[in-house]
This record gives structure tokens, C-alpha cells and sequence, in this order.
């Protein structure tokens, strides 16, 4: 077993060993309306998980497109060092500049509007 | 059988204790240069200078009863704050100080990777709430961290091009002449901003926008797993801080001494998590359609060309670092 497998291991007993703690040590008196879900008081109205924004799925859309540039730029350390590097340099900026272009059009087709 | 232990069991603990530590006590030293740029005192009774208050802080999160919401999906709402801290504290393995926990040729690689897992544990504590300030803070929170890790990853891709490889050691050597900030300071500035956005920290803190959210997405956490988060979040701010340390501000590695190395890399990361604080008591909050503003029409269009820039002018010049 390996060093990082063994931290991971250590990091992952320690907040295990605290949450065990956290419900084993404090008095629980649980009650109905303690357990009930936070809405300023009063009785929660409709579901809380729909009707959902679409502008949240959205932005993760976007985020996996430039996510997967990020991926196809990732061996430019390596490649930088071809001995014929202006190859290099054209691929990258071919796969940016696509890139660019579907920003730009994101841009203006209003999907980054709020954005939000 | 006593090497084994040595680095199996003693070693992440000597990290992960004094990682713990320290973000107790960057928990008072918030309360306390918060509380003097407001011209008052900080938490300054419960020990000298108010040194215990963390400690009654913790006592009381873990005496305080934990809530399990009836209507909340229970595993996965137990589980998020576990990941949460789980994550905040093996991203500090591979970081060189100057020598790492866990020595790792990708340091960088993996330090993003995981950074992005961080996402899961705010997306599973607001959908396992079930309550809507719940859901809406962690889809912001959602929103707004994965935007910026876009403009994180290319940024560190700019200076990776420049210092030659994924290994943070590589850095130091790359430092040795000057830091790396005065050739590249418009990254160290949008990366000091992304991770200011990353961490969720003011003014990026709408998920935890009290006046708007109550808690965000731990509106339904109280004491343990709660303390969890704030642990997590704490850790978090000083790895992002240790990270710009390490990668903008490099440290002198001297052979003889690299105690020495240590003491100067943490002195700056200090003063780095001591402006964050800073920033945190002067600027109001974002809207949230400014800070996607900010990240989609601002920071990325500028990184791109960044990319460009970066890759184009080495081999111009002839200025490619030296291949591991």
C-alpha cells in the first residue's frame, strides 16, 4: 500500500472518528419540529427540490466543454518540447481558438446572460 | 515493522495535527483582525488574548446536538461533510514543504483533481437537505466554484509551461532567479481572485450570504458535521494560500537548512490567508450575475489568450525550462 493511499486513509478515519463522535456525544432529545426542514418557521411549502433552474445545468455544461479543453491542453509541458515545436504551437491555438469561437457565440447567442 | 508505522501513521498525523491547529487558530485570527479593522477588540476573554477561544468553539459544536433532518436523504447528508474535510486535508499530501508527505511526480495534477472534488460534498449537503435555502446556496455554490476552477486549471497550465513540468518541486528551482510573480503578476492576480472564488470566501461568499440564505447550503447542519464544514472551508483558504505561496511566491531551498525553507513558505502564506481576512472586511459581496460575469466574460477570455501567450513566447525566444 502506497503513501497517498495510506494518507487518504488517515484523513479519512479522522473526520469519521469526529462525526462519531458528534452523534454519540452531545444529549439527543429529537422532536418533530427539530427535525423538520428549515423554512423561516413555518411549514415548508411545495417540494424544495423542483421546480429547479435550467440555468444551473447550464453553466455545468459550459464548465465540461472547457474542462475537456483543459484535458486536450494538459500535455503542453511535454509537447512544448517536441523538437519541432511550431506544431505544437498550431494544435494548441487551433484547439483555443475553436474554443474562442464557441465562447463567442455562447456570448452572443445571450447563454451567458446572467449566467448566473 | 517500526519504519511502517513511521510513515504510514505518524507521519500524516504530524501533517494533518498541525493542519487542524492552525485552522483553529485561523478561525481567532479572523474574529480578532476582522474585529480591529472594525475598531473594536476580537474574542480577547476566554484565554489570553483569546487564544482558547477555538477550543470552546469546538467543545461547543460537539456538544451541540447534531440535527438529521426526517426529511433529508440521510447517508449521503452524513456523508458530505465527511468527504468535505477528507478532501481539505489530503490535498495537503502532495504539497512540497519543501519535501511532501507524499511524493508525487503529477503534484499539481492531483492537487486540481481532487480540489475539484470538493464540488460533490456542496452538491450532496444542499440536495440531502431537502429545504430550499438548502438546495439554492449549494447550486450557486455549485455554479460558482466550477467556473472558476476553468480559469484555475488554464492558469496553472500558463505557468506550468513556464516552470517545465506537473511536479511543484520544479518550481522551486524555477524560483531560484526571481519569484514568479513579477514575470506573470496578471495570473498571480486572477489566481489570488479564483481562489479567493474557489474557497468560497468573501466577497465570492453568496452561498453563505446570511442576509440572503440564512446558511446556504449548511443551513441544515448544526454542531458536529457543521464544524466539519468549517473546518473543511478553513483548510481549504490555507492550502489555496500555500499553494499561491508555492507557486507565485517561491521559497529559497537551501540545502542545509530546509526548516529555514519551511518557516519563510508559511510566513507567506500567512500574510497571504491575512489578506484574504483583510479582503473579506473591506468589499461587499458580489451579485451573483457579476461574479459569472466576472468569470465567463473577464477572467476566460483573457486566460485563453494567457494560453497563447504563454506557449507562443518560450519557444520564440527559446525560453522552454529544461525537461525532467
Amino acid at each position: 500500500m502506497n503513501l497517498i493511499i495510506a494518507f487518504m486513509l488517515m484523513t479519512t478515519l479522522i473526520p469519521m472518528a469526529l462525526m462519531l463522535i458528534s452523534f454519540w456525544l452531545p444529549m439527543m432529545t429529537p422532536d418533530y419540529e427539530s427535525l423538520s426542514p428549515y423554512e423561516c418557521g413555518l411549514d415548508p411549502l411545495g417540494s424544495a427540490r423542483l421546480p429547479f433552474s435550467i440555468r444551473f445545468f447550464l453553466v455545468p455544461i459550459l464548465f465540461l466543454l472547457f474542462d475537456l479543453e483543459i484535458a486536450l491542453l494538459l500535455p503542453l509541458p511535454w509537447s512544448s518540447q517536441l523538437p519541432l515545436a511550431n506544431h505544437t504551437f498550431f494544435w494548441a491555438s487551433t484547439i483555443l481558438i475553436l474554443l474562442t469561437l464557441g465562447l463567442f457565440y455562447e456570448w452572443q447567442q445571450g447563454g451567458l446572460e446572467w449566467a448566473e | 515493522m517500526l519504519p511502517t508505522i513511521m510513515n504510514y501513521i505518524i507521519n500524516p498525523l504530524a501533517l494533518i495535527i498541525p493542519i487542524l491547529l492552525a485552522v483553529a487558530l485561523l478561525t481567532l485570527l479572523e474574529r480578532k483582525i476582522i474585529a480591529y479593522m472594525q475598531l473594536r477588540k476580537g474574542p480577547n476573554i476566554v484565554g489570553p488574548y483569546g487564544l482558547l477561544q477555538p477550543i470552546a468553539d469546538g467543545l461547543k459544536l460537539f456538544v451541540k446536538e447534531p440535527i438529521l433532518p426526517s426529511t433529508s436523504s440521510q447517508i449521503l447528508f452524513i456523508l458530505s461533510p465527511m468527504l468535505a474535510l477528507t478532501l481539505a486535508l489530503t490535498l495537503w499530501a502532495p504539497l512540497p514543504l519543501p519535501s511532501p508527505a507524499a511524493d508525487l511526480n503529477l503534484n499539481i495534477l492531483f492537487i486540481l483533481a481532487l480540489s475539484s472534488l470538493t464540488v460533490y460534498s456542496l452538491l450532496g449537503s444542499g440536495w440531502a437537505s431537502n429545504s430550499k435555502y438548502a438546495l439554492i446556496g449549494a447550486l450557486r455554490a455549485v455554479a460558482q466554484t466550477i467556473s472558476y476552477e476553468v480559469t484555475l486549471g488554464l492558469l496553472l497550465l500558463c505557468i506550468i509551461i513556464l516552470s517545465g513540468g506537473f511536479n511543484l518541486e520544479t518550481f522551486n528551482v524555477t524560483q531560484e532567479n526571481m519569484w514568479l510573480i513579477l514575470p506573470s503578476w496578471p495570473l498571480a492576480a486572477m489566481w489570488y481572485v479564483s481562489t479567493l472564488a474557489e474557497t468560497n470566501r468573501s466577497p465570492f461568499d453568496l452561498t453563505e450570504g446570511e442576509s440572503e440564505l440564512v446558511s446556504g447550503f449548511n443551513v441544515e447542519y448544526a454542531g458536529g458535521p457543521f464544524a466539519l464544514f468549517f473546518l473543511a472551508e478553513y483548510a481549504n483558504i490555507l492550502l489555496m494560500n500555500t499553494l499561491s505561496v508555492i507557486l507565485f511566491l517561491g521559497s529559497s531551498n537551501t540545502l542545509f537548512s530546509p526548516e529555514l525553507m519551511t518557516t519563510n513558505l508559511m510566513t507567506k502564506t500567512a500574510l497571504l490567508s491575512i489578506l484574504f481576512l483583510w479582503v473579506r472586511a473591506s468589499y461587499p459581496r458580489f451579485r451573483y450575475d457579476q461574479l459569472m460575469h466576472l468569470t465567463w466574460k473577464s477572467f476566460l477570455p483573457l486566460t485563453l489568450a494567457m494560453v497563447i501567450w504563454h506557449l507562443a513566447l518560450p519557444i520564440a525566444l527559446t525560453g522552454l525550462p529544461p525537461q525532467l
